[in-house]
């Protein structure tokens, strides 16, 4: 069992209300920060935790935030990217849901550090029902003197805005959400400037996610090398995991990055194993951007050891063997599931959310989208599995912002892995219309060369 | 003539006060879902100029942000509108065949409203509910763990409440 240090009292009966938040121990970060600490000794702790920014990119945090500029006499912003879009992922929903003061608390102390006297929650428009939430989490604090002017008689000021969004999974990408905080068309911006330099309304902005601003809390209170040892090497603290897909227990996990990935899906503790008794296939363990495992190789590395729930372990054999952390999307694939119809899904996905600004994302998108329809209709031709692989390769790292890779890796580590499928999909063309290729060889042992 | 009421203009006002000075634009989107909730569920060129005007920005400004953005209907929808996630997760756990059975039940396609005005079926991509698939957005809550029983129920309550509305 391992230590949870962001959903520990997320049972607790009406843990939402302020009263019995603070009841529990919440808000001491504030005053810890606010009283005793300097606002560089608060980003001093962060960089000492080796906090990794939770959304997806795992910049480490305290770093991000030693780039903000501080120029005399202009405004710096804080700004909580809960645009949370990403397929697989739901645990920033989760915790604003549940624990919406540990947010505001994090925000204040966050804000505190980086002197940002109005900080705003960008929030994706579909979570309508949490904006209320968290508008109520905001005013009680509000009202207990946490927020508004001369915080606990710190001199220091801020208030929270939440400004919601309206369904556009590009917002998420950091500064496309700035634009649309702007009140703009979600396109994302060239950089530099980062936004740390130039950011909302031209000024000096940190774009942080809701889980990373939410472990601002426990390092605060515990110091950040005491953070800094849960977890292994670089993946220090907890990770939230949203599991779902093919699997007994769906859910949001908090994890301490020791454990493996084996024991995550079997175990009763988290995802409980597959239902039906059926077998792994294959998964895809960050989010939807990230590449897709067969099984075999997501249990083992190719060097045959154990993988990880790690950000390290997920990432060894780079994109060969390996996948990425990512957002904390869990996605499991059972033994009946279709990986051409997968990697069409999440084609589609991408295809609908490009913003359109960059031509091989824009036409690329669309045209992986439409081969793979043909593919799985089985009006597809063996050249087409090399055209998707060429696409995806010209859309990779050719565009302004991430999307455009996001959308090239899981077409690429589908046909990597699973080329035979891919393959029997045209080869057995009306077949494929019947029934699905199935289990095949993806969960065989793999041979692992002795290494001289 | 569409025009905010004063509890919607006070909304209204406590949105652009949010923003520093100048920066009134940035209200843009959060003004949009107010008049979309307050004029039938929609956005017409009256109401996105109606917007325009409010926050002394350009008619283009507004609807190149109305037509980016997929939670903004531009045209009218049936009173309950019905959006289901077609996404790899909610895929996996059968929303093709939710989507097929609301069709077959409604006799409508997506992106289209029943006769009656009652019912619009859009499918939408990841709404962030994977681990509760399949699911469906209706208004401002998420209906999760959907099967066809559970479908029909939704539909019958929405009939039933309309009734009682009426």
């Amino acid at each position: 069992m391992g230590r949870k240090l962001l959903l520990e009292k997320a049972h607790v009966e009406n843990i939402r209300l302020y009263d019995v938040y603070r009841r529990e121990g919440g808000y001491r970060s504030v005053e810890k920060a606010l009283k005793t600490m300097a606002p560089d000794a608060v980003t001093e702790e962060v960089k000492k935790s080796g906090l990794r920014g939770r959304g997806g990119a795992g910049f480490p945090a305290g770093m991000k935030w030693s780039f903000l500029a501080k120029p005399e006499g202009i405004p710096r912003y804080l700004v909580v990217n809960a645009d949370e879009s990403e397929p697989g992922t739901f645990k920033d929903r989760y915790l604003m849901e549940f624990l919406p003061h540990l947010l505001i608390e994090g925000m204040i102390v966050s804000s505190f550090a980086l002197g940002s006297n109005n900080s705003y929650i960008y929030i994706r428009g579909e979570y309508a029902w949490i904006v209320d939430i968290l508008e109520q989490a905001i005013q009680e604090a509000r009202n207990n003197g946490w927020l508004g002017k001369n915080i606990l008689g710190s001199g220091f000021d801020c208030e929270i805005h939440v400004q919601r969004g309206a369904g556009a999974y590009i917002c998420g990408e950091e500064t496309a959400l700035l634009e649309s905080l702007e009140g703009k068309r979600g396109n994302p911006r060239i950089k530099p400037p980062f936004p740390a330099i130039k950011g909302v309304w031209g000024c000096p902005t940190v774009v942080n996610n809701v889980e990373t601003i939410a472990a601002v809390v426990p390092i605060i209170n515990e110091g950040g090398e005491e953070y800094a040892k849960i977890g292994v090497g670089k993946s220090t603290g907890t990770k939230l995991i949203s599991a779902c897909g093919n699997i007994n227990k769906p859910g949001v996990y908090e994890i301490d990055m020791t454990i493996s990935v084996e024991d995550f899906i079997y175990s009763d503790e988290w995802c409980g194993g597959i239902p039906k008794g059926k077998k792994l296939k294959a998964c895809i363990p960050g989010g939807s951007s990230v590449p897709i495992l067969p099984a075999n190789l997501l249990l083992k590395t190719a060097k045959g050891e154990t993988r990880m729930m790690n950000y390290e372990s997920l990432a060894d054999g780079g994109f060969a063997t390996g996948s990425m952390m990512g957002s904390g999307g869990f996605i499991v694939l059972d033994e009946d599931q279709c990986v051409v119809r997968n990697t069409y899904s999440l084609a589609r996905f991408y295809r609908h959310e490009s913003c359109g600004q960059c031509s091989p994302c824009r036409e690329g998108t669309g045209w992986m989208e439409k081969i793979l329809w043909s593919l799985e209709t089985g009006k597809g031709k063996m050249s087409d599995i090399d055209l998707l692989w060429d696409i995806q390769r010209k859309i990779e790292g050719n565009t302004i912002c991430p999307l455009g890779d996001a959308a090239a890796w899981p077409v690429a580590a589908a046909i990597r892995h699973f080329r035979d499928e891919f393959e029997w999909h045209i080869t057995n063309a009306s077949e494929a219309q019947t029934r699905n290729f199935g289990l095949a060889h993806y969960a065989d042992e793999i041979h692992v060369p002795a290494t001289v | 003539m569409v025009k905010f009421n004063d509890i919607q203009l006070q909304e209204f006002n406590r949105l652009v006060n949010r923003y520093p000075e100048g920066k009134q634009k940035s209200a843009l989107l959060p003004v949009l879902h107010l008049a979309q909730d307050s004029f039938g569920g929609w956005l017409s060129s009256e109401t996105m100029d109606y917007v325009a005007e409010l926050l002394h920005i350009e008619p283009i400004e507004v609807y190149e942000v109305a037509t980016f953005y997929s939670m903004y209907n531009l045209k009218p929808v049936g009173k309950y509108l019905f959006e289901v996630c077609q996404t790899g997760p909610c895929m996996l756990n059968g929303s093709d065949s939710i989507i097929d059975y609301i069709k077959e039940k409604l006799n409508i396609k997506a992106g289209e409203t029943t006769a009656d005005g009652m019912f619009t079926l859009k499918t939408v991509e990841c709404l962030g509910a994977c681990g509760y698939a399949p699911m469906m957005q209706m208004g401002k809550t998420y209906r999760e763990h959907l099967t066809k029983e559970k479908v029909d129920a939704i539909i019958d309550e929405c009939r039933r409440n309309a009734a009682v509305n009426n």
